[in-house]
């Protein structure tokens, strides 16, 4: 079981945690004309990393806030994480 | 009935305490401290079992986890519990234990034949023989293999023992309490660490309870016994024995499986059977020792042969010999402390030792007590059936190729040593990658993975002096980082004898014309020739033949078989043991009971149970209940013998012409405040929100980014910036997440706060024509007129003293409303609809009736909003803006949604207007067409419809704007069923939805 670092209620163990998917991903803005081919990636089109890999979990048993989490997708090993408004560089 | 093999004192045992047991049926005795194995052999009993593929007869070969023999199944306090191992199992009084793998009896078995036809199972048996004719499988081949396998039988019965999970975090997490676990939990208690040592045997010491060595002037044993006693009192130390850490998962997570009540006759009261830990540490020392292997040679699973080490523990431990004419075979020292120890007890030993001239401490002491040491010595097969009763044995040249003449010798045991494996299971779990260690032919770990770090045995460290070392100076580096506290601990002097190397020997070749097994895996029954196929075969990886074979893949993972089969491997191949590699070690360790992993999780604690505010009155009422998602929800309230179509049909028959009430508390509810609440529901939802006034509902549609439904319900605009938004039962918690995920994520501009409010409020349903004179009567200070109240109204009014929110909603396509209380005001509520509504012919409705109103006026529910629909196949699309934009509403463009035929609702009635059409059944055109017959569409939701009194379906159906009308086949294979059906319009009643509005 993963050990999270909530960045707002500290160190917590997965099943308090769901997950959220690629945390990379931009929805296209609203009411912008969008490709099929734009919609699709943002829609379907996931790389499926093995390695570092910036993913979206939330917080549902906790503070219900959804955060950032960089994880090494073959290890679990997590390096950081981030509140959702944070930049990651 | 006497101990005949218990010597007169010495073990640690309790001989005040005689206990009684059953083995197979008959009585023995035994003492407290005993294990089943330990008392069996102290009474003479070596015969426990038959072997799993030969039937061949199976002894004792260990004293403890690694044993892959005495499995056996046991019976305690009236439950039946198999796969047990006896070198395990504390000994209690009136233990009832049964041998397995045996019919009709262990002594007579009919499995054995097996071990008579040797070409009838050899390695990959099962994958050749049974594979045909495909017939046979089900009638001859798989029962046959049914009684013949398994190490032991399931109780069917419901298990009435308890089972916990405990959460617990500590610094630093220690498995296995020999030297090395005590040292490093010493050390780092001292320095104010949280520590939990963990111990799977009952005694803690590990080694030091059989070693004969001296630590700061106490016998190990008593040093173990100190440091133990002392950190008992320490707060910040928890010790456990019959605690088993089986398994190291990530970032620290320990799982460890702690027998409560095992040992005892039956479980004490408020106590769980087992209880699994789950254990997060900062710190790991893995001090899991190391567990003798044996040498192989001929008919080497033979009763009365064990290891070395085993024999040594049964002496001091349990003061027991296994044996009166002991022969010990050994490739290193360890051998020679067990002949010791036999001589000690006046029996005397012989011992084969492989090496040619091994000097050491150890062996001058043997030698000094006059020991019958025969060098370059081996056991080429062990003769008896049931029993040892000789050896054959022989010199072996330098090579280890050439055997000498044949001599047999009595014996009654052979204890065999073929040096150590270091137990890296749980390093390797921890991700850990094993590197081979020549001067010990064994794996050790590598570079720590976690944080975690192995030493003694464990690590291949033999010395005594160095494990103390570096486990004292290892506690205190760990704990310092954690602790910042450095108080030193002075090492003790420590007395042992020193041993000289081993020698690299682990197979005695078979002699000429001799074709004796030789076996690798014991509980298996893999045999050098096994191994030999499988690679004749073709098997090359080590995984393969693993599988191929089964070596090392019975309960006890190939605890003495592992290093054994690899080296055989890396012989035939040419390769040396590092390049054949080990498979993987996973968890669990040892198995663990399937109750302890489920823990509290069973029956009506597998999941939570929501119950509503009115719970107690449905119950009161006669409600019949039914799961919806966690909730229990009255499904029809029973009236004398109705069944449930009767009941349900009276309540929807009373809602269409009277009034009934129906407890929605379980609807989900979101409070939704800020200044941009608006701008959320606008992009959320697929209609426009924007301008919705207060006081007013609206309903609403919310798509996944993919187009499909993901969820309807009614929004009320409670005052300028409050909004309470409803969802449906199921998807409450999805819609929340949801919501968090755009305002967190995507739109961190919108000033919208959210939270569930389900629980907060209790909700009825009032519905019929007679509901506005009863909803008058509730709140007589409030105008509920149609003009007052109008369809999609919201208003405050006081509900008898009580604060409440009257919504004129409808799901059932009736005048109706919803009335919410505060939760504690729920059943106020009830009470007084139910009073009030008496003159109006009031009834309570469930979900039953609920679903035959919602159906037959063709609105939509789970069963269509299924997570394949898109809002066309609802017929929802007039909800659907044109102008502004929303989530999924790009998606709603791919070419499959705008198909000229896309799939959409309609309504299904049987031409005989008498049979219902089974949920789940498919429409076709031609009720003959050959299989696969193609699909149309599927019948989403059946009810009998109150209005016509005839039975009426929603469906799914492709094309389904052109099908009205059309005649078809709803097609039930699992029901065997076949109707011919027509389509008709899914708003079967009130099309123009006119009775809402009244
Ligand atoms: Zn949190």
């Amino acid at each position: 079981m993963l050990y999270i670092n909530c960045p707002h209620c500290g160190m917590r163990s997965q099943n308090e945690f769901s997950y959220g998917g690629d945390a990379s991903v931009k929805r296209p803005e609203l009411n912008k004309e969008v490709s099929d081919q734009e919609w699709d990636n943002f829609v379907y089109n996931r790389k499926s990393l093995r390695g570092k890999h910036l993913e979206l979990w939330q917080h549902i048993s906790g503070c219900r806030q959804w955060i950032k989490v960089e994880r090494d997708t073959a290890t679990h090993e997590i390096f950081r994480t981030f509140k959702a408004d944070e930049e990651v560089a | 009935m006497t101990q005949a093999f218990r010597i007169e004192n010495g073990g640690l045992i309790n001989r005040d305490k005689k206990l009684s047991f059953k083995f197979n049926g008959k009585t023995y005795f035994g003492y407290e401290g005993d294990t089943l194995a330990s008392a069996l052999l102290a009474n003479g009993v070596h015969l426990v079992g038959r072997s799993f593929k030969y039937h061949r007869p199976r002894g004792f070969f260990g004293a403890g986890v690694d044993e892959p023999y005495a499995v056996v199944q046991l019976y305690r306090n009236g439950e039946t519990e198999p796969n047990i191992k006896a070198t395990e199992q504390e000994l209690f009084d009136g233990l009832e234990a049964k041998s397995v793998n045996c019919w009709p009896s262990v002594n007579f078995d009919i499995g054995a034949i097996n071990n008579f036809l040797k070409i009838f199972l050899p390695a990959g048996f099962y994958y050749k023989t049974f594979m045909w004719p495909k017939s046979f499988w089900y009638r001859i081949y798989e029962p046959f293999i049914r009684k013949a396998a398994g190490l032991g039988v399931a109780s069917t019965k419901h298990d009435k023992e308890r089972y916990e999970h405990k959460y617990e975090y500590c610094d630093l997490l220690i498995a296995g309490s020999g030297p090395s676990g005590l040292a490093g939990a010493y050390a780092a208690a001292k320095n104010g660490a949280k520590v939990i040592l963990a111990e799977d045997k009952p005694r803690f010491g590990g080694s030091l309870l059989t070693s004969d060595v001296n630590i700061g002037n106490q016998s190990g044993k008593d040093w173990a016994e100190g440091i133990i006693a002392e950190l008992k009192t320490m707060p910040n130390v928890v010790v456990k024995n019959r605690s088993q850490i089986f398994g190291y998962y990530d970032h620290n997570m320990l799982v460890m499986s702690e027998k409560v009540s095992d040992h005892l006759p039956s479980t004490k009261k408020y106590h769980p059977n087992k209880r699994l830990w789950y254990i997060r540490a900062k710190e790991v020392l893995i001090s899991s020792g190391s567990i003798e292997r044996p040498i192989v040679f001929g008919n080497n699973d033979t009763p009365g042969v064990m290891l070395s080490s085993a024999a040594k523990e049964y002496l001091k431990v349990y003061g027991v010999l296994v044996g009166r004419k002991p022969l010990v075979f050994t490739n290193n020292d360890s051998g020679y402390e067990t002949a010791i120890e036999f001589k000690k007890h006046g029996v005397d030993p012989v011992v084969l030792d492989s090496r040619k001239n091994p000097a050491s401490e150890i062996i001058d002491e043997a030698k000094n007590l006059g020991i019958n040491i025969k060098n370059s010595y081996v056991v080429v097969a062990a003769q008896g059936y049931k029993k040892v009763k000789s050896a054959d044995i022989a010199s072996i040249s330098e090579d280890k190729k050439q055997l000498g003449k044949i001599e047999n010798i009595q014996c009654d045991c052979i204890c065999v040593s073929g040096f150590w494996t270091p137990t890296v299971h749980l390093a390797s779990q921890s991700g850990n990658k094993t590197k081979f260690k020549e001067e010990i032919d064994a794996f050790v770990p590598g570079q720590s993975k976690q944080n975690e770090i192995t030493l003694g045995a464990a690590n291949g460290e033999f010395s005594l002096e160095e494990t103390l070392k570096t486990s004292f100076k290892a506690g205190s580096e760990l704990s310092k980082k954690i602790t910042q506290k450095d108080n030193e601990i002075a090492v003790p002097n420590v007395v042992e004898k020193k041993s000289s190397q081993h020698d690299k020997f682990w197979c005695v070749p078979l002699p000429k014309g001799k074709n004796y097994k030789r076996f690798l895996d014991f509980q298996n029954d893999v045999a050098v020739s096994d191994v030999e196929i499988a690679l004749r075969e073709g098997y090359r990886s080590i995984e393969h033949v693993k599988r191929y074979t089964t070596l090392g893949m019975a309960t006890d993972q190939g605890k003495t078989s592992n290093l054994n089969g690899l080296q055989l491997v890396s012989e035939i191949e040419n390769k040396v043991v590092p390049a054949v590699g080990h498979t993987t070690f996973r968890p669990p360790y040892t198995p663990v009971s399937i109750g302890a992993i489920v823990g509290r999780e069973v029956g009506k604690h597998s999941k939570p149970t929501r119950k509503s505010p009115m719970h107690t009155w449905h119950e009161k009422n006669n409600a019949v209940f039914v799961d919806a998602g966690v909730w229990l929800r009255p499904r029809y309230y029973k009236r004398g013998n109705e069944n449930l179509f009767e009941a349900s049909k009276r309540e929807a028959k009373n809602v269409r012409t009277n009034v009934g009430v129906c407890d929605v508390t379980t609807l989900g509810k979101i409070d939704i405040k800020g200044p941009d609440a608006a701008e959320l529901l606008n992009r959320v939802y697929t209609n426009a929100w924007l301008k919705l006034p207060v006081g007013k509902a609206r309903y609403g549609v919310m798509l996944r980014e993919d187009g499909i439904v993901m969820d309807d319900g009614t929004t009320t605009r409670i005052s300028e910036n409050h909004y309470h938004m409803t969802t449906t039962t199921a998807q409450a918690a999805n819609v929340l997440s949801h919501l968090e995920y755009y305002l967190q994520l995507v739109w961190p501009e919108l000033n919208v706060n959210v939270v569930s409010t389900t629980e907060q409020w209790a909700g009825a349903a009032i519905a019929g024509p007679k509901s506005r004179d009863l909803l008058q009567k509730l709140f007589q200070n409030s105008d509920v007129s149609n003009e007052g109240l109008p369809f999609m109204g919201y208003m405050e009014g006081d509900l008898f003293g009580v604060k409440a929110r009257i919504f004129r909603i409808s799901f059932s396509g009736e005048l109706a409303y919803e009335v919410n209380v505060e939760s504690d005001y729920g059943n106020f509520m009830w009470e007084k609809i139910i009073e009030v509504g008496k003159e109006f012919n009031i009834q309570p409705y469930g979900t039953e009736a609920l679903s035959t109103l919602r159906i037959e006026m063709g609105h939509v529910a789970g069963s269509e909003l299924d997570g394949r629909t898109i809002p066309f196949d609802n017929a929802l699309e007039g909800l659907v803006s044109k102008k502004k934009d929303f989530i999924g509403k790009r998606s709603l463009q791919r070419s499959a949604f705008i198909a000229e035929d896309r799939q959409r609702i309609v309504g299904v009635v049987p031409l005989d207007k008498q049979t219902s059409i089974p949920e789940g059944s498919h429409l076709v055109k031609d009720d003959k067409a050959p299989l696969p017959n193609p699909k149309l569409g599927h019948i989403s939701a059946s009810c009998w419809s109150v209005e016509y009194d005839n039975p009426f379906s929603l469906a799914i159906l492709k094309d389904g704007k052109n099908m009205i009308g059309q005649k078809l086949f709803a097609m039930s294979p699992l029901k065997n069923k076949v109707i011919p059906v027509e389509i008709v319009s899914s708003h079967y009643v009130d099309p123009k939805g006119e009775r809402v509005r009244s």
